[in-house]
């Protein structure tokens, strides 16, 4: 073993096999870039890459999981190495705790099947070849976990940018399209700009001692201006990566234009690396939090999860829907972390463990119906090459296997019991019930109202989940090619079916989710809910109070469905004849009169009309050939990005007026330079 | 969880299947009289339901399993949730599955599968039912959990038979901000089960239809079986409307003999023929509303339900 491992604070209690496990988790982590390497031998080869190193790295992502739920479910002491990497001063340090744990597991399951179904799904085509694709998605894997692992700020930064920078080539890898480069610009603009408050938050951090170990930053102790502004830099920093409103316009660009496995490694996996990041810096980095830190992430993540919900109804594109969903979910993670930093300032620690456990619920929820469903509009992809909702319908016929295991992600994500979409939200919306208790005058009377925002949400994710699986699975065929939509194949159908069975077994027996969140909130709050117990209830206050059982509600629905289905049977008869739909007797149906998507989002435009930058053209009675086109837009983009873009321009020309491409001018502004330098020295 | 609990339960869900149809009936015979007509008798859903499960089922070429399955889980929704809400008595098997923010999810799956369902056939209406009975259920859904916070913050519960516990505990104390949320919860009731002034399940104009609409493609069998939970959704939501509000006579914990259950099972008839001819007036007394003055109306339940809470915080603090 070349790694020499250093004994924390509380090592002498750590056994050998303990140890282990973050050393196996770097192991993996190396294993990853190897599958990458290895797939550059044969560059060309999509069977060699696709059907031998995918699986392989899929097995590496069940590994990973498997250790992280070990590590959670036994140890929870932290573990601690210093690697023989890095630059000669300066060491990459890795630590593994339950923070971490967590989020390796989250990592860990939902790559597994992410892995799996991007076996089935490079094909040979235009773009990167396959051996380019391996090596971007595994340096992509890995760098995730490294961040996760990493203990020190150098090391952080440099996983972060691999990670950023991997995703990037991942997302243009159909470079030859040229609104899939802009998108990739965007993003990596993006990116740097969030890496850059990052990187700052870190520099206030240390705390002028210029220690960049997470150790050295969990010892300095800050005046209240300066941990505010690590906080608000890392909530910045953070949030432009996870998508917080109003920095996520590269999200609908960036996750529809990569190929579907990265758009649910990026919107599942990535954006919890985010969280994860958030979590780090302010429960454990940061040795105090102040109210109104929790009232900014709160107000931040509830008008993230409305304004992502909203734009998500309007969306017609399958996997620019699914991006604002990914907003509008991130939105109440945060939510949840604002409140338990709220709770946490109030000294109310048993609630902020709750809204904790819910934000770190929901994130595990959202990596897995997400990729699902991101993955399942792959196959629909591939089937139909169309991305377009206007253009979908009726798929459940022809793909009965992406359709059904859709449906459970659907369903899921859209809050409903007995799923775990479900869990989470229940979680947070029990914790809201406890603001009232929040000694602040006024604050424990606007933050109930928050429990309304969550509520509406979480209908409106409801409803756009409804329009996403309707109008692409349900109905007629819009177009008549899509009748020969085939199936995904079973490499594919192993990696829906994974992260199917993840939210179906996370919702009938939450408590084993809660139990790992537990895990988290103990070292990091000192406190963790009820677990209740291990197969039946969920109560995480008292059982007097609220309790939840998702094993028999399900098993409930299943008995009174399997009952009255016989009874039905026994009593009346089974005789049924296939006609024509009724439609009020209507008889000459088409496919055009469905709704279209964009009339599926009438309603909201109308509702919630303020929010969007809207330009209509209807026809008038008399047009002899009728088109109705309506395009909606991002209000942000045009009020806050475009004056910064052009201001940013003016300045530029400004500077540009320095840069003469003269000779003689630029040696004049070097011995300028000298001159005032000298006057400075002297 | 004795045998006795689980003879109560089965008794309760059982009492709420078969009085559901009734209750529909009775508030249908009260508009009857209250419209000056011949009233239809009040076995009339029965009936219905009988002549639909000897029908023969058309099913459109199209449908897709989803479809079949539709009424059965929607059914079953409701049947479950009959057996959670405490009807009768609160120390049942099943009421702590789930506590009301969960019922509420409950609700919501049958809505998702109902409309899904409407989506199948791909005809225009069921699109426009579907599209409709969503935007309803996103306004209510605020407006209903602001409702529930006020119950919550006056028990310290969610959970149904706690909250009923903790107010049959003082009987004659009606807390102010109770009131707001009742009329916040009754306007509810009305948008969530179809019935004026947001939709009229009489009808079956194109341009106002919402739920009628959705179930236009369902016959025989599977018609019975999506009536018949609607039936029992509106009877839940009474009954939830009880526990929350009018929770006299529902036999308590260590108060559930034969006698309190008896009485029980009386008061709960007298609630719903009280509440059936209350319903009755205020439909008939009411126009339909537009589609789009529906989020007006929802939006005036929420404010009431907020106010309920700021009255609770405000004179309770």
């Amino acid at each position: 073993m070349f790694l020499r491992t250093q004994h924390g604070m509380m090592a002498g209690t750590i056994s050998a096999v303990a140890i282990h496990d973050l050393h196996i988790l770097l192991w993996f982590a190396a294993a990853w870039m190897v599958l990458g390497l290895v797939g550059m031998l044969k560059p060309n080869s999509t069977r060699f890459i696709a059907h031998v190193l995918f699986p392989l790295g899929a097995v590496l992502c069940l590994g990973v999981a498997v250790v992280a739920a070990i590590f959670l479910a036994a140890g929870h002491v932290p573990q601690v190495v210093i690697l023989p990497l890095g630059l000669p001063s300066l060491p990459f340090h890795a630590r593994l705790d339950t923070l971490s744990g967590f989020f390796l597991l989250l990592l860990g399951l939902a790559g597994a099947g992410i892995s799996m179904f991007a076996a089935g799904y490079f094909r040979n085509g235009q773009g990167t070849p396959p051996g380019f694709l391996g090596l971007q998605y595994h340096v992509f894997l890995a760098s995730m976990a490294l961040v996760i692992l990493a203990d020190d700020a150098y090391f952080f930064m440099v996983a972060w940018e691999t990670m950023a920078l991997s995703s990037y080539f991942l997302v243009t890898s159909q470079h030859r399209i040229a609104e899939i480069r802009r998108a990739g610009f965007l993003y990596l603009l993006m990116a740097h700009v969030g890496a850059l408050c990052i990187l700052l938050s870190f520099g206030v951090l240390q705390g002028g001692r210029w220690q960049f170990t997470f150790d050295a930053m969990r010892a300095a102790s800050l005046p209240h201006f300066w941990a505010s502004a690590a906080f608000v830099l890392a909530l910045l920093g953070f949030g432009a990566k996870a998508g917080l409103v109003p920095l996520h316009v590269w999200l609908p660009e960036a996750h529809p234009a990569a190929p579907s496995p990265v758009s649910a490694m990026m919107s599942g996996l990535m954006l919890s690396t985010a969280v994860y990041g958030m979590l780090r810096v302010s429960f454990d980095l940061l040795h105090v939090r102040y109210w109104w830190w929790g009232v900014l992430v709160l107000g931040a993540g509830l008008f993230s999860a409305l304004f992502g919900a909203i734009f998500a109804t309007v969306q017609t594109d399958m996997k620019r829907l699914l991006a604002y969903s990914s907003i509008e979910n991130i939105g109440v993670i945060y939510t949840g972390i604002g409140l338990a930093i709220l709770f946490d300032a109030s000294h109310l620690p048993l609630f902020a463990a709750l809204a904790l456990s819910a934000a770190l619920i929901h994130s595990l929820n959202h990596s897995l119906f997400k990729s699902l469903l991101f993955l399942a509009t792959g196959s629909v992809l591939h089937a139909t090459h169309q991305r377009s909702l206007g253009k979908l319908g009726g798929l459940i016929r022809s793909m009965p296997w992406v359709a059904t295991l859709a449906l459970v992600g659907t369903l899921a994500i859209a809050g409903l019991p007995p799923l775990n979409g479900f869990v989470s939200e229940w979680l947070l919306l029990q914790s809201f019930l406890y603001t009232p208790q929040i000694p602040h005058a006024f604050l424990n009377m606007l933050i109930p109202l928050g429990a309304a925002v969550l509520a509406l949400t979480a209908a409106l994710a409801a409803y756009v989940m409804v329009k996403f699986y309707g109008v692409i699975f349900l109905g007629q065929h819009r177009e008549p090619s899509l009748a020969n939509a085939h199936d995904a194949d079973w490499l594919e159908r192993i990696g829906l079916a994974w992260l199917a069975l993840g939210c179906i077994v996370i919702g009938v027996m939450p408590q084993l989710a809660l139990r790992a969140a537990g895990a988290v909130t103990g070292s990091l709050l000192g406190q963790t809910v009820n677990l209740g117990s291990l197969f039946w209830w969920l109560a995480p206050i008292a059982s007097k109070q609220a309790s939840y059982s998702g094993v028999l509600l399900l098993a409930g629905i299943v008995a009174v469905i399997a009952i009255t289905f016989v009874v039905v049977r026994v009593l009346a008869h089974g005789r049924m004849r296939r006609t024509v739909p009724w439609d009020c007797g209507y008889p000459w149906q088409t496919s055009r009169m469905q709704d279209s998507a964009e009339g599926f989002g009438q309603p909201i435009r109308h509702i919630f009309g303020t929010f969007f930058g809207m330009q209509r053209e209807l026809p008038s009675p008399t047009d002899l050939a009728p088109r109705y086109r309506i395009h909606i837009e991002d209000r942000i983009w045009s009020t806050l990005y475009l004056p910064i873009a052009r201001g940013v321009q003016r300045l530029a020309d400004w500077v540009g007026l320095l840069q003469s491409g003269r000779l003689p001018i630029y040696l004049l502004y070097s011995f300028l330079t000298l001159i005032a330098l000298l006057v400075f020295v002297l | 969880m004795t045998t006795i609990t689980i003879v109560r339960q089965f008794g309760q869900v059982a009492l709420a299947i078969a009085i559901a149809p009734l209750f529909a009936g009775w508030i249908a015979q009260c508009r009857a009289w209250l419209q000056s007509r011949t009233a239809p008798p009040l076995i009339q859903p029965y009936r219905m339901l009988r002549k639909l499960f000897n029908k023969d089922v058309a099913l459109a070429t199209d449908a897709s399993p989803l479809f079949r399955m539709t009424p059965y889980i929607v059914f079953g929704t409701m049947v479950l949730a009959a057996a959670i809400i405490p009807s009768i008595a609160t120390d049942l098997p099943f009421a702590r599955v789930a506590d009301a923010i969960a019922l509420i999810g409950l609700f919501a799956t049958a809505r998702v599968f109902q409309s899904l369902a409407a989506m199948d056939i791909g005809t225009a209406f069921g699109t426009m039912g579907a599209r409709r009975d969503m935007m309803i259920g996103f306004l209510a859904e605020p407006a209903l959990l602001m409702v529930l916070f006020n119950a919550f913050l006056l028990s310290g519960s969610t959970a149904l038979p706690s909250v009923v516990d903790a107010s049959t505990a003082h009987p004659f104390f009606v807390d102010p901000s109770l009131i707001f949320a009742a009329v916040a919860f009754v306007m509810i009731l009305l948008a969530e089960n179809a019935r004026i002034p947001i939709d009229n399940p009489a009808t079956h104009l194109e341009l106002t239809m919402i739920h009628e609409a959705m179930v236009l493609e369902y016959s025989a069998r599977h018609l019975a079986l999506v009536e018949w939970a609607s039936d029992l959704k509106l009877f839940n939501y009474a009954c939830i409307g009880f526990a929350l509000f009018l929770p006299w006579g529902i036999a308590t914990h260590g108060r559930d003999g034969t006698l309190h259950l008896g009485v029980a099972v009386a008061a709960l008839l007298l609630k719903l023929i009280a509440t059936g001819a209350a319903l009755a007036v205020i439909e008939s007394l009411s126009a339909k509303l537009r589609i789009f003055r529906a989020p007006e109306y929802l939006a005036m339940a929420f404010l009431l339900a907020v106010l309920g809470l700021l009255v609770h915080l405000l004179l309770g603090a």
